[in-house]
């Protein structure tokens, strides 16, 4: 199960609203293993693609040395599908490279619903997870609703 | 000639689980010649069939990608830091056309 705090689901979601049509990529990381997601840090696609994304070489030694530094792990690794299913495709599979990391995928192709769902990629085989969220959203009156794999309807943020 | 070399999580399970191996050469490609006497197995995961790096990898002397630095040809000295890590790309492109999006 992937635990995080709505406040970091939340940045994710506008990253990937924001960069859409493009796909959108980052990752959080958190202590070495808490797994425990608290940094989030938005990378640049260096593809700018609609269909495809990668971390910026120069960028991702850069955040990964500083993971170092602070004996951090990548906790969850996303991207966004902007016009497909939340769902890993073959590409994203072959390059799972972090047999550790929570594989989070949000898909913006419906405007008003995010599909945000989580996965372990391990030598191939895609697990799905269920996402649990903590903590108070950063905007009280978000009106963002997300629909999660595990969920059978759409979870409505303004209800609490 | 020692080289540190640092090793992602995922290729572990071929130095016994160390993050740094010490190795030697005067070029990358030696460097993983020489590692895969000790850590058997550690090159065929770098480089393809074909002998060229694999571009599920990122390979950095020091703070330069080595693709910037003539790939395997990539000159070492002494006191190098190498850094492997795992590309993230991904996306709803196909496979086949995603590497070769890597390719270029």
């Amino acid at each position: 199960m992937l635990t995080i705090s709505r406040a970091i689901l939340d940045a994710i979601v506008s990253h990937a609203r924001r960069d859409h049509p493009d796909e959108a990529c980052g990752v959080v990381t958190g202590p070495a293993g808490s797994d425990t997601p608290t940094r989030h840090i938005p990378m640049d696609n260096v593809e700018r693609s609609q269909t495809f994304y990668r971390f910026d070489p120069a960028e991702q030694l850069r955040v990964w040395r500083e993971m170092d530094d602070r004996d951090e792990e990548p906790v969850v690794i996303y991207h966004s599908h902007t016009a497909t299913e939340a769902y890993p495709s073959r590409t994203d599979v072959s390059f799972a490279g972090e047999p550790g990391a929570h594989y989070l995928l949000v898909s913006t192709r419906e405007q008003d619903v995010t599909e945000v769902r989580s996965f372990r990629i391990l030598d191939g085989v895609v697990t799905e997870e269920p996402v649990k969220l903590v903590g108070v959203p950063a905007d009280g009156d978000a009106v963002q609703s997300y629909m999660f794999g595990q969920s059978p309807v759409a979870v409505d943020y303004e209800c609490r | 000639m020692a080289i540190e070399v640092r090793i992602p999580t995922i290729l572990r399970t071929y130095t016994a689980g160390a993050k740094t191996v010490d190795g030697s050469g005067d070029t990358l490609a030696d460097l993983l010649t020489d590692l895969d006497g000790r850590h058997s197995g550690l090159r065929g995961r770098l480089i393809t069939q074909e002998g060229a790096l694999h571009k599920f990898v990122n390979v950095y002397v020091n703070d330069e990608d080595v693709r910037f630095l003539g790939s395997l040809d990539a000159k070492l000295n002494d006191g190098d830091t190498v850094t492997i890590l795992p590309a993230v790309a991904g996306g709803a492109l196909g496979l086949l056309a995603a590497a070769a999006m890597l390719g270029r």
